[in-house]
């Protein structure tokens, strides 16, 4: 079995959500205190990728990031950076399209805590970034393994941006969900169903270890 | 000295209202804010320390200008630092009591303060124990410690002792006394308990409707120099009772319940649920242990 598509998904699932991360923290922290009105906006901007079909999203990209557009051709000649079948587009495509998974759960953990907890922090001296840092983040932790988990789950699990953006090619942007097309499309059912099962079984078990963790399942065994 | 001078339009549970406040706190002063819910009381505490920007207005602390929205001044929480008691705590869950008051610290503070105030509210023990873990009673001496440790000139207390039993109520009213003369502190509190009131503050500012309507030293503000009496305790009217030509009003005193004979006009006077004052003069009280 080639192990190829299996590497670059996870590689690509890493990569992803790490930014992720550091991206979706801010626009988080924002929408969950401010009182602008342009949130609405924000927030439906957001959640885009959870009910628009993933080709919709891989379709304008593929024509914004297209060498023949004016934006395209200015990040290709100015910054080398070529998004259209490369590893570095799925990334930037899997950013937006995970977008949601990851900023969802942490507004939603930084709007539970109350609004005291900040207060305090300020009324204390402390710098906003202080407090997101030592006080805000510390007291959503599940919120934020939520985020990163669902955000990893769900870009190992993208089909339809990827082969708009990606396409198929090996070693660049054939990751596992592509290759289980491919092999089918070839009826060769072996060489589907073992990645199929590979993702399967990791799926799971990071869903799995997300629910005990945050169910406190680990800690009331530990105790 | 502490001038407030602060207009804002709030909405309340109980619809808008138009805060037009004028308030001059002296140094040193324990000054109460007294008066219903939705009055204005928590709005013109956030103000003051900055969580909550007025309308307009002007507050001036000693010869700083903390807000003046003709001159558009208006100084952050961050650089008011005002010590401040919030009535759900606000202890930071993610660390232990030793690290909530550490967190506290400014740059380059002199870390000693830290033992003096646990030492001071007997949270020594506790130290290492997580804000979950605590009674109601310990999260609230937390919660006034840690607002002392960055040296504040202003504590602002807003209902800190409301959730308590009486008896933890009593002994950390004890403790805010000490506090506000150790450390030279003007302290604003917010409160219902007039008992709490007349024991712990110097002068009293009721709000009603984003206004005050009453003020005056406590004494004077609950009528209590009118009175010389040999004992005398406020309590709650919770039953007026008529028997014959007279009427037995029951009084909560602290957790006793005490009658209380009045005649009909008297009786008249009073509904339940009222606060009032039981005072005897005529008669020697008897005293003995128990």
């Amino acid at each position: 079995m080639d192990w190829q598509p299996l590497v670059l998904t996870f590689k690509l699932a890493v990569v992803t959500t790490a930014i992720l991360f550091v991206v979706s923290i801010p626009i988080a922290r924002w929408l969950s205190s401010t009182k602008s009105k342009i949130r609405p906006v924000l927030e439906t901007l957001v959640s885009m990728p959870l009910v628009l079909p993933p080709t919709v999203l891989g379709f304008y990209m593929l024509v914004v990031f297209s060498p023949e557009n004016a934006f395209g051709n200015w990040l290709n000649e100015w910054l080398g950076i070529k998004l259209i079948f490369s590893f570095g587009g799925l990334v930037v495509a899997s950013v937006i399209y995970s977008l949601p998974f990851m900023v969802q759960p942490i507004q939603a953990g930084l709007s539970s805590l109350p609004s005291t907890l900040k207060e305090a922090s300020y009324t204390m001296g402390k710098s906003k970034m202080t407090t997101l840092l030592k006080v805000l983040l510390p007291n959503i932790k599940p919120s934020l393994l939520t985020g990163i988990v669902l955000s990893f789950a769900h870009t190992v699990g993208e089909f339809g941006v990827v082969l708009m953006i990606g396409g198929n090619m090996p070693g660049k942007t054939k990751v596992a969900s592509i290759a289980i097309y491919d092999e089918v499309e070839a009826l060769n059912y072996v060489a589907a169903n073992s990645y199929s099962l590979i993702l399967f079984t990791i799926t799971f078990f990071i869903l799995l270890l997300v629910y005990l963790t945050n169910g406190g399942y680990f800690k009331r065994y530990s105790q | 000295m502490i001038s407030l001078n602060l207009k804002k339009t709030l909405k309340s549970a109980g619809g808008k209202i138009d805060l037009n406040l004028q308030l001059t706190i002296e140094k040193g002063q324990f000054v109460t804010l007294f008066g219903e819910s939705g009055a204005g009381k928590t709005s013109t505490l956030r103000m003051l320390s900055g969580l909550l920007r007025p309308d307009s207005g002007t507050i001036k602390v000693g010869e700083t200008i903390w807000f003046d929205s003709h001159k558009n001044i208006d100084l952050k929480p961050q650089q008011r630092k005002v010590g401040y008691v919030f009535q759900d705590y606000a202890l930071f869950p993610n660390m232990s009591v030793r690290q909530n008051l550490e967190y506290a610290l400014q740059k380059n503070q002199d870390r000693t303060i830290i033992g003096e105030l646990l030492e001071f509210a007997e949270l020594g023990e506790l130290e290492q124990r997580k804000p979950e873990t605590l009674s109601g009673g310990q999260k609230q001496r937390v919660a006034l410690v840690r607002a002392l440790v960055q040296r504040p000139e202003i504590l602002i207390l807003d209902e800190p002792l409301s959730a308590l039993d009486l008896k933890m109520r009593i002994k950390l009213q004890e403790y805010l006394l000490q506090v506000h003369k150790k450390y030279n502190l003007t302290t604003i509190l917010v409160s219902h308990d007039i008992g709490e009131i007349v024991k712990l503050s110097d002068r009293v500012y009721e709000l009603q409707n984003g206004s005050v309507i009453k003020k005056g030293t406590t004494t004077d503000f609950f009528g209590l120099n009118k009175t010389s009496a040999k004992f005398r305790f406020s309590g709650e009217v919770l039953k007026i009772q008529r028997e014959d030509v007279l009427y037995v009003i029951s009084v909560l005193i602290g957790n006793d319940i005490i009658k209380v004979v009045a005649d009909r006009t008297e009786a008249n006077n009073f509904k339940i649920g009222d606060q009032v004052l039981v005072a005897s003069k005529a008669f020697n009280p008897i005293i003995q242990k128990i």
